[in-house]
C-alpha cells in the first residue's frame, strides 16, 4: 500500500492553513531569515571545508530527529538559530543534504507541511511490508485512539463536527470528559497533543453558539496515514469490499503512486 | 569490507529506532526479515557485517549500533545509542535539571553498591541532598518509573538497577566518571554492576553473574581464576535463550 507523501514545493493546500488552532509562537518570526541565493550558497561553501559541513549536517539531522520523537515539527526559525547559526549562508545546501541523509541512511522523508511558516517533519519513506515485523516495537496506545479518530473523519468525508468524535470515543469507553488512566486529559490529548503534532486539525466553526469545533485530518497524518489501509480496516471490521464505499474508496486510491499528490482534486473533503 | 545501505539495512534501522534496544536472536529475526522484505541477499552468519554497513553511515552523526550482555541473563543485545555526549546530557531532551540530578544520584549509588542496585528508598533519601529543585515523594516515584519506562533503569522488587542498554550507552561516560569505583567483570572485561567477588581480601576479582554461570559450568569445585582460592559463591544456571525471545 502507497502512503500519500506531500510534495515540499507549496500547494494548493493553503486553503487550511490559517484556521486551525496552532500554538502561539514564541519564537522570534521566521520573517527574519532570508533563503540566501544560489550564488550566496556557493560563495558561502568555497569558505568551507567539507568536513564543515559535513559536521553541520550531522548537527541539523540529530536536531531533527530529537524533535521528531516527540512527534514535533520543525519551524525553519528554530532550526536556524539553533543549530545553523552560523551557517545560514549556506542553509539550503545544508537541508539538501540532511534529506539526502534522511532518505539514504534513514528511509526518511524531510517534508515541508507548513510553507508559510516553514515547518519541516520526518515521514516514513520505506513501503508497508506485507509481512509483519518479527520485532514487536512499543505500541503506543495513543496511536490507536488517533487512528480511529482519522477513520472516523475519513468515512465522514473528511470533516465531522466535534460532538462525533466525543462520541465516538465514549463508546470506546474514553470519556473526554473524565481523567482517563492511560491518557490523562482525553480532550487536551486531542485538542491540543494530536492538533500540535499536526495529526489534526481543531478548527472553529463560524457562527455557533456555544462554540464549536470541527475535526480535519491534519498534515502529519495526511503524509504519514494511508487512507486506503483505513478503508482495508473497514472492510474486514464490517466484512464488506471497500469498494462498496465509493467515494472514499475514489479518494483513497486516487492519487498516482508518486509522491505527486493531487493538488486540484477536493479529495481534501 | 562496508557495502551500500539498502531498504533492508534502512528498515533494521528504523526498528532499532523505535525499539531501542534488542536482544541478539531478534537482531538475527529482523535481519532475515528486513532482507527478505526487501529482496536483498541474505546470509545468515553476516548480521556483524550487516549492522557495520549501517553503523558507518550513523557515525557522522554520532550514532551506533552497539552489542552488549544482559547482567540479567547473559544474553547479547543491541542497542542504538548516541555517542556525542560525554555526559548524561544525552537524555537532557527529554529531563529536567532535578531530574537528571536525581538520576546521577541513583547512578551514584548502584555504581558504588555491592550488588549493583539501589532500593528505592535509597533513592527517595538522597532528594535530600539535592542542589536543584529538590523532588517529593510522588514526583521521584513518577521520575524512576518515567525511567524505567524509558529503559534507563530495571526495577525488580522495589530495587533498582541499570538497564542493559544504558549500560551499553553509557559504559564510556562511566568508566570515566567512576573510574575508582566501577568494577569491571574478570571474564569479559566490561563494567560489571551486578557481580560476584572473590573474597580473598587481597584478591577481589569480580565477574558478571552470567559470566560466572558460564566460565564455572560443569566445574565440581569452583575455584578463582586469578588466585585459585575456592570460590564461595552459588554459581547461577546458565540462561538459555527462548525461541520466541521478543523484546
Amino acid at each position: 500500500m502507497t502512503q500519500r507523501k506531500r510534495p515540499s514545493s507549496t500547494q494548493s493546500s493553503s486553503q487550511r492553513r490559517h484556521t486551525g488552532n496552532l500554538v502561539a509562537q514564541d519564537e522570534d518570526d521566521d520573517a527574519t531569515f532570508t533563503q540566501p541565493s544560489t550564488s550566496q550558497v556557493q560563495r558561502g561553501l568555497e569558505k568551507l571545508t567539507p568536513a564543515q559541513v559535513d559536521q553541520k549536517t550531522a548537527e541539523v539531522v540529530q536536531y531533527f530527529l530529537v524533535k521528531d520523537q516527540k512527534k514535533m515539527p520543525v519551524r525553519r526559525a528554530d532550526l536556524v538559530k539553533h543549530v545553523v547559526k552560523d551557517y545560514r549562508n549556506i542553509y539550503p545546501e545544508i537541508l539538501k543534504r540532511a534529506a539526502r541523509t534522511f532518505d539514504q541512511v534513514f528511509g526518511l522523508k524531510l517534508v515541508e507541511i507548513d510553507p508559510k511558516n516553514k515547518m519541516y517533519i520526518l515521514v516514513n519513506n520505506l513501503e508497508t511490508p506485507d509481512k509483519a515485523s518479527p520485532v514487536r516495537s512499543p505500541s503506543n496506545p495513543k496511536m490507536g485512539l488517533l487512528l480511529a479518530i482519522l477513520s472516523v473523519i475519513f468515512m465522514k468525508g473528511g470533516v465531522v463536527r466535534e460532538n462525533l468524535i466525543w462520541n465516538t470515543l465514549r463508546k470506546l469507553r474514553v470519556d473526554p470528559g473524565e481523567k482517563h488512566e492511560e491518557f490523562g486529559d482525553v480532550r487536551k490529548m486531542v485538542t491540543d497533543e494530536f492538533v500540535r503534532q499536526r495529526y489534526l486539525e481543531y478548527v472553529r466553526i463560524p457562527h455557533t453558539e456555544p462554540i464549536e469545533h470541527e475535526f480535519r485530518w491534519g498534515q502529519r497524518a495526511d503524509a504519514e496515514v494511508s487512507k486506503a489501509k483505513i478503508l482495508e480496516f473497514m472492510g474486514e471490521l464490517h466484512e464488506q469490499d471497500p469498494k462498496t464505499w465509493t467515494q472514499q474508496y475514489r479518494q483513497a486510491h486516487s492519487l498516482p503512486n508518486s509522491s505527486q499528490a493531487s493538488t486540484s482534486s477536493s479529495s481534501q473533503r | 569490507m562496508s557495502r551500500q545501505m539498502g531498504e533492508s539495512h534502512r528498515r533494521f534501522l528504523q526498528t532499532m529506532m523505535v525499539s531501542g534496544v534488542i536482544d541478539e536472536q531478534a537482531a538475527k529475526a529482523l535481519y532475515q526479515y528486513c532482507c527478505e522484505t526487501h529482496r536483498t541477499q541474505y546470509a545468515p552468519d553476516k548480521l556483524e557485517d550487516f549492522i557495520d554497513t549501517i553503523n558507518s553511515r550513523l557515525q557522522p552523526m554520532f550514532m551506533q549500533i552497539r552489542k552488549g550482555m544482559s547482567e540479567n541473563n547473559g544474553l547479547q543485545y543491541y542497542a542504538l545509542v548516541n555517542m556525542a555526549e560525554t555526559d548524561i546530557t544525552r537524555m537532557s531532551s527529554d529531563y529536567a535539571d532535578n531530574e537528571l540530578e536525581l538520576f546521577r544520584k541513583t547512578l551514584d549509588l548502584i555504581v558504588c553498591s555491592e550488588d549493583g542496585k539501589a532500593s528505592s528508598t535509597d533513592i527517595l533519601n538522597s532528594t535530600d541532598s539535592m542542589t536543584t529543585r529538590k523532588m517529593k515523594k510522588s514526583e521521584t516515584e513518577h521520575l524512576l518509573s518515567r525511567l524505567v519506562h524509558d529503559k534507563w533503569l530495571s526495577e525488580k522488587r522495589g530495587e533498582y538497577t541499570l538497564s542493559t542498554r544504558c549500560i551499553i550507552e553509557m559504559e564510556p561516560y562511566i568508566r570515566t566518571m567512576y573510574q575508582d569505583h566501577v568494577k569491571v567483570c574478570h571474564i569479559c572485561r566490561n563494567i560489571a554492576f551486578q557481580c560476584q567477588i572473590c573474597e580473598n581480601p587481597t584478591c577481589g576479582i569480580k565477574i558478571h553473574n552470567p559470566c560466572v554461570a558460564r566460565y564455572f559450568k560443569g566445574k565440581s569445585e569452583p575455584r578463582c581464576p586469578s588466585c585459585d582460592d575456592f570460590w564461595p559463591h552459588e554459581i547461577p544456571e546458565v540462561k538459555r535463550p527462548h525461541s520466541q525471545s521478543r523484546r
